[in-house]
């Protein structure tokens, strides 16, 4: 990179130009920087490369863990190892890895600023960030908090405390989940890891019980998962949507309280799921809304508010398409394609997408919700007539099915991103 | 390398089971160079996400010609095949959006075996 500093420092605008010279005639390959590596941004490096571009890839983490399907962790019938991926096989194809931290972004100078003080220069930079959980938002729970009453909604350490807190907790205990209003990270995983905990207490812990705080009324999926609650854990699963008093308004790590509208439920093991926002590196890059979150071209998904910053997965306000694995993986795959003709001179082609997310409420019962999707009026709307939600009342069959679905995706999509 | 590979395919083709040959293409993408991922038409390349491999489930594309494809999807469609997912993700496809789906992923399929 020194290399190219130089270069740039010594013929100035002259290496502007070339940046934009289409890529089959510039001797540069486009440099494009890909930070965050999860099912976006290890998608998109990937694609980007075959696509001709130098690519580097920023993340911090050289192990990553999944969090579609911590929620079998947590229930005791998944390794964490079998969450887990490394970035050896992006790396050998050519993807450049670094693993250290993006601490900032100058997007006039189009550089990154790195934790050991290097900076990088980029043509295009893409972020997929994920989330991050926001301990302003509720007062009591902040970073110290999840040591305590865990979130467990970024996969890893805090999926294992959680996990040992419920083998921890004694049969005849209470667990509690807050559960907050939209958006956040995979909306119908809250519903997938209440069904998953419940079905552990009534197979291992049978006296327990599970409360369900929602901040909210409406949820994915919903006819589907309180039918099979009703069936499968109607002494054990209660659910308090908003209107019952179900919204949290404080958490009391003292006494393990979460208190809400209308009361306050003591649990022996609580799982705080709070408020998120985009992960930081957006807020310090520029392309962070009021909201947290962050508004894309649904062509480009380039920023609104940067130029040459494009945003994809989890972080960005992709319209109808839920915050998902899925989702982050079938729009990175799209961004890489319109980066790679803007950065040869042609116009980015609509793109549309998919998006499919399974549920387990029980190991061997799966539900899906699925959506189809195309720029429409500013957003990625939904393509009318298509998506959905899984048949009520299907058969056991069906249902089992879905289950096995849910795992060929998790292993076809794994294989498609980090193998 | 290219060569054992395309050694591999034949005796793959000629006798070993099909999980076998799905597992040779369990990341087809590798074989996808910048043509054929810069030509994909719009909706292509979500479908990888489940089908670009072979699950004991899920069924991989790489076997499937184009017709094949375009009439599986016309079938969700329509309601004539039943599905648990693929219809309501059909029913999001124009005929002539699937027509050019289908043709690049047999085009893909059909490179990545040569």
């Amino acid at each position: 990179m020194s290399d190219s500093l130089s270069r740039r420092s010594a013929l100035g605008g002259l290496a502007a130009a070339t940046l934009f010279a289409p890529a089959v005639l510039a001797q540069a390959k486009p440099r494009i920087i890909v930070i965050g590596g999860g099912y976006g941004g290890a998608t998109c490096a990937r694609d980007l490369h075959r696509l001709g571009m130098a690519v580097t890839l920023i993340e911090e983490s050289a192990v990553y863990t999944s969090c579609p399907f911590s929620n079998l962790v947590l229930h005791g019938s998944r390794d964490i190892s079998s969450q887990q991926f490394n970035y050896d096989a992006i790396a050998r194809e050519g993807v450049e890895v670094v693993a250290l931290r993006a601490q900032g972004v100058d997007g006039a100078a189009r550089r990154v600023l790195l934790s050991d003080g290097r900076t990088l220069a980029y043509d295009r930079l893409v972020l997929s960030p994920g989330i991050d959980v926001r301990f302003d938002a509720l007062p009591g729970y902040d970073a110290s908090a999840a040591d305590i009453m865990p979130h467990a909604w970024k996969a890893g350490a805090q999926t294992l405390l959680l996990r040992r807190q419920l083998e921890a907790m004694p049969d005849g205990g209470t667990f509690v989940m807050s559960v907050p209003n939209n958006p956040y990270r995979c909306p119908p995983g809250p519903y997938e890891r209440a069904s998953l905990i419940a079905h552990y207490f009534k197979t291992q812990k049978p006296k327990s019980k599970l409360i369900v705080l929602d901040s909210k009324d409406v949820f994915s999926k919903q006819r589907l998962f309180l039918d099979a609650w009703k069936a499968l854990y109607p002494d054990i699963l209660e659910y308090v949507p908003l209107a019952s008093g179900g919204k949290t308004t404080e958490i009391d790590t003292k006494t393990k309280t979460v208190v809400t509208e209308f009361g306050a439920h003591k649990g022996d093991v609580v799982n705080v799921i709070p408020p998120q926002r985009a992960g930081a590196i957006a807020q310090a890059a520029g392309v962070a809304d009021r909201s947290g979150w962050c508004p894309i071209d649904p062509v480009t998904f380039e920023s609104r508010l940067q130029p040459n910053i494009h945003v994809i997965g989890d972080a960005s306000i992709a319209g109808a398409m839920p915050k998902s694995a899925f989702s982050a993986n079938a729009q990175a795959k799209a961004c890489a394609q319109a980066i790679a003709l803007l950065t040869s001179g042609q116009a980015a082609r609509e793109p549309k997408l998919i998006n499919t997310c399974y549920s387990l409420v029980a190991p061997d019962y799966g539900i899906s919700v699925a959506g189809v999707y195309q720029p429409g009026k500013g957003i990625l709307a939904d393509v009318p007539g298509a998506g959905g939600v899984s048949q009520l009342n299907a058969s056991p069959a069906v249902r089992a099915t879905e289950a096995q679905y849910a795992h060929d995706w998790f292993n076809i999509t794994t294989a498609e991103v980090f193998g | 390398m290219m060569r054992s590979r395309s050694r591999l395919v034949m005796q793959l083709r000629s006798g070993l089971s099909a999980l076998a040959f799905a597992i040779l293409f369990s990341a087809p993408a590798h074989a996808q160079g910048a043509g054929a991922l810069l030509s994909a038409p719009a909706g292509a390349s979500s479908c990888s996400g489940c089908h670009g491999a072979s699950g004991p489930a899920l069924p991989s594309l790489v076997n499937l010609t184009a017709a094949q494809i375009e009439e599986a999807m016309a079938a969700f469609a329509s309601g004539k095949r039943e599905a648990t997912l693929m219809n309501r993700i059909a029913k999001g496809y124009s005929p002539d959006e699937t027509r050019a789906i289908a043709q690049w992923i047999a085009a893909q399929s059909a490179g990545a075996s040569k």
